[in-house]
């Protein structure tokens, strides 16, 4: 067996990360890879495709109910899914209270400690929105993922969370290993989509590894809360995300130390492209009422 | 064993120099500049000491400042004695402060008194995450069934609390409403907040204002008052402190309606605002509730030094001047009475320590304070400094040093073995930490922070054992027999 590959998803809140990461993961298990996913957003719904359930037990709200992290066993929150793939969430408070980074942290040490790695081949971590915090960092830190999936499109408001993974990926990636595998462009049918997001690929040092274009079929599937590999195994989308896994199957160790661009290079490579019109600077700060006046004098 | 050689100011003036500039020599540029600031002598006739102070502290340096949740808990709330004051966080930092510092109280601990017990949420993983504002909550409920005596609670914020963001205020509210209307404070006062314990005391003091006095708005608590109401400021009562200071303002006239906070109980909190005069003892922790008392209720105050016969007369004084002939001749009266009892405590130690240096390092208000009742003995204090002094605290230090004396803010480990080697004081007084150290060195050592578990110091009484023990420390024959074995004797 090959030794342990462990990735991560990252991107923007609602960009499709758990849909994607779910669908190439299950795609990595028909090419025959034993896959544990590991879930790290409170909401705890990054293997409801996987498990076809709304939400599963998580490592946390267990725990809680338990008394400590300590008492709980690994069979308890590790739920088996499609084509044998290990399912567990790290869970979280409600929004508002507590501290979800810990709940990470806390999270990644009970499977770490109780042998979750053990026998499989590729862990994948999902997390949520932004690295906000050292917690959500922890799958990124030393001798966790070593490559990184930043899921994009070409909005503007994921490329700019895009860039500041890679800056979050820059920091760890110089004290431990980790590495930008790639982005992967879930489409929004924005303009001039694909050559966007190659074009800040390439400013980040890495590539476009997928173009995932989109397609109701998604819909269908998740509304049944199942993959499209599942739902449809013979579908052109299903292919798609067997492209991806494949892609990624093949990347090991190719990836790279991102190099983050600053908010105005992002903003020039958005206006190459016509996505954002130039700021006029002389209007910065100016209420109607002052253009107005401005306008007349 | 003091260099008394040393013949006058300006020779020791320089030698305090000489010994700054070795002891910074010692550090890196960057630190030694910043380290500069806080070390100085002092010039007689400027308007503070000369050093910077309430500045963050190195790393490394074992500095003897605590936090913010110290202040508040261990020195504010902590011996309000019929309040409970939850430790909110993880074990530790109530445990390492469960017993309080000392502060005596009568009560009986367990049913109307609590200062020496431990009360924790005692957080765990799954609070950090999930928030710890039910547990709180449940804490309160259980506090109310297994001690219904309690007079109200307190909660003293722990560092996660301020992280995790938990919402302290509305359990409190929520709680305070349930109980019908009990006073329940909470208190933010998250250890990474500030730079020492004074932020602390500020943050407590605003939360008397805040949770105690401003409830009573508008409210007649049937409080009946007398022309000579005052309320005793910034005694903890460590030891008794506080009980032997209060018998001599009742003794000349005054009626102590309040002691805060040692010994003390909410209700007497509440009482204070109809004092017609505050006595602040503990400028630092207490002067932020002080001022507020003398805006909105225009009670004024006035700081007391009950250390050593020469400080109570000039205080018994001070205080008497903000009431009539009545308590003016009480207070002539008290100092007649105690006139012998000191004379005696005068005739038979100030032989003993006449002419003795004395080097101190604590908090608070005693790097100035006890300087007068080393004094009476006929003892010198060569240096001095502020574990957590602010520059005011360094500006009324001024009436009470010498010129040419050595001051150090928040001083470092390192310097203070260094100035003491050097300086070769007869006597060193500050904690625990230090203790050892310099007992090692051969040097004669008084904890200042708990009165070496001896006590009260405070007042005529607390003089008598003040001598005693400084008596028992440097003239203990136990330093004639430590020899150096590898030197030959002289």
């Amino acid at each position: 067996m090959a030794a342990l590959r462990q990735i991560a998803f990252y991107g923007k809140g609602g960009i499709g990360k758990s849909t994607t990461s779910q669908n190439t993961l299950a795609a990595l298990a028909d090419l025959g890879q034993k896959i544990l996913i590991v879930g790290c957003d409170p909401k705890a719904d990054s293997t409801r495709l996987i498990l076809h359930a709304k939400a599963q037990d998580s490592i946390l709200s267990l725990a809680a109910s338990m008394g400590s992290v300590e008492d709980l066993e690994l069979e308890q929150v590790m739920k088996v899914g499609y084509k044998n793939i290990r399912c567990v969430e790290s869970g979280g408070p409600e929004p508002g209270v507590g501290c979800a980074g810990r709940g990470v942290i806390t999270s990644i040490n009970f499977l770490e400690e109780n042998g979750a790695y053990e026998g499989v081949d590729y862990v994948s971590y999902d997390v949520l929105g932004d690295v906000v915090c050292g917690g959500f960092a922890m799958p990124i830190r030393e001798n966790k993922a070593q490559e990184i999936y930043i899921v994009m499109s070409g909005e503007m408001m994921a490329m700019y969370a895009a860039n500041n993974i890679a800056k979050g990926i820059l920091k760890y990636a110089n004290s431990g290993g980790v590495r930008l595998g790639g982005l992967i462009c879930n489409e929004r049918q924005t303009d001039k989509e694909l050559e966007l997001s190659d074009a800040l690929a390439k400013r980040l040092g890495t590539t476009l590894i997928h173009f995932v274009p989109r397609d109701n079929i998604v819909q269908h599937a998740e509304l049944r809360r199942m993959t499209v590999l599942e739902y449809a195994p013979n579908s052109k989308q299903a292919e798609e995300y067997r492209t991806l896994a494949t892609k990624i199957h093949n990347n090991i160790g190719k990836g790279i130390i991102p190099t983050p661009i600053t908010m105005d290079e992002l903003e020039e490579l958005l206006m190459e492209f016509g996505v954002m019109n130039a700021v006029d600077e002389s209007q910065v700060g100016l209420t109607a009422a002052e253009l107005a006046a401005k306008a007349a004098a | 064993m003091s260099l008394n050689t040393v013949a006058d100011e300006t020779d020791i003036k320089a030698r305090n120099q000489q010994i700054i500039t070795d002891v910074l020599q010692a550090y890196p540029e960057k630190f030694g500049k910043r380290r500069e600031k806080h070390l100085g002598t002092f010039e007689e006739g400027k308007p503070d000491c000369g050093v910077k102070s309430n500045i963050k502290s190195i790393p490394g340096v074992m500095t003897i400042r605590g936090c913010a949740y110290a202040g508040s808990k261990g020195v504010v709330w902590g011996p309000i004695k019929d309040m409970i004051h939850i430790s909110h966080g993880p074990v530790g930092c109530g445990q390492y402060s469960w017993a309080a510092r000392r502060n005596y109280y009568i009560g009986t601990t367990g049913v109307d008194s609590f200062v020496t017990m431990q009360f924790t949420s005692d957080f765990q993983e799954k609070d950090i995450v999930f928030g710890g504002d039910k547990k709180l909550a449940k804490i309160m409920d259980e506090i109310q069934e297994l001690f219904p005596l309690n007079k109200g609670i307190t909660v003293q914020s722990e560092c996660p609390i301020g992280l995790i963001g938990d919402d302290i205020e509305a359990v409190s509210k929520a709680k305070s409403k349930e109980y019908g209307g009990k006073t329940i404070v909470p208190v933010r006062c998250e250890g990474f907040r500030g730079v020492s314990q004074s932020l602390g005391h500020h943050l407590a003091n605003d939360t008397i204002r805040d949770f105690v006095f401003n409830k009573l708005d508008g409210k007649d608590n049937g409080f009946v008052g007398t022309p000579y109401d005052v309320a005793i400021i910034g005694d903890y009562n460590i030891g008794g402190d506080a009980w032997s200071s209060r018998i001599l303002l009742e003794e000349m006239g005054l009626r102590v309606i309040s002691q805060w906070s040692g010994d003390g109980t909410i209700a007497e909190l509440e009482a204070t605002p109809k004092a017609k005069l505050n006595v602040l003892h503990c400028y630092r922790s207490m002067n932020y509730i002080s001022r507020h008392m003398e805006e909105k209720y225009g009670i004024p105050w006035v700081e007391y030094n009950f250390f050593g016969p020469s400080k109570i007369e000039e205080s018994l004084r001070a205080i008497a001047g903000h009431f009539d002939d009545k308590i003016k001749e009480g207070a002539e009266r008290v100092i007649a009475k105690y006139k012998a009892l000191t004379q005696a405590v005068i005739d038979k130690y100030k032989p003993r320590l006449a002419g003795k240096k004395v080097m101190l390092f604590v908090g608070g208000l005693r790097p100035r304070h006890v300087i007068g009742a080393y004094e009476d003995l006929g003892m010198e204090v060569v240096g001095t400094g502020y574990e957590f002094g602010h520059n005011d605290d360094y500006q009324r230090t001024t009436h009470y040093i010498k010129d040419g004396t050595l001051i150090y803010d928040d001083v470092t480990g390192f310097e203070f073995e260094k100035f003491v080697e050097k300086v070769q004081p007869d006597l060193v007084g500050s904690g625990i930490k230090e203790k050892y150290v310099f007992q090692k060195m051969g040097v004669p050592f008084r904890q200042m922070h708990s009165w070496d578990y001896s006590g009260p110091y405070h007042g005529y009484d607390g003089f008598a054992i003040f001598a005693r023990d400084m008596d028992m420390a440097i003239n203990s024959p136990v330093w004639a027999l430590t020899k150096t074995p590898w030197k030959k004797a002289k």
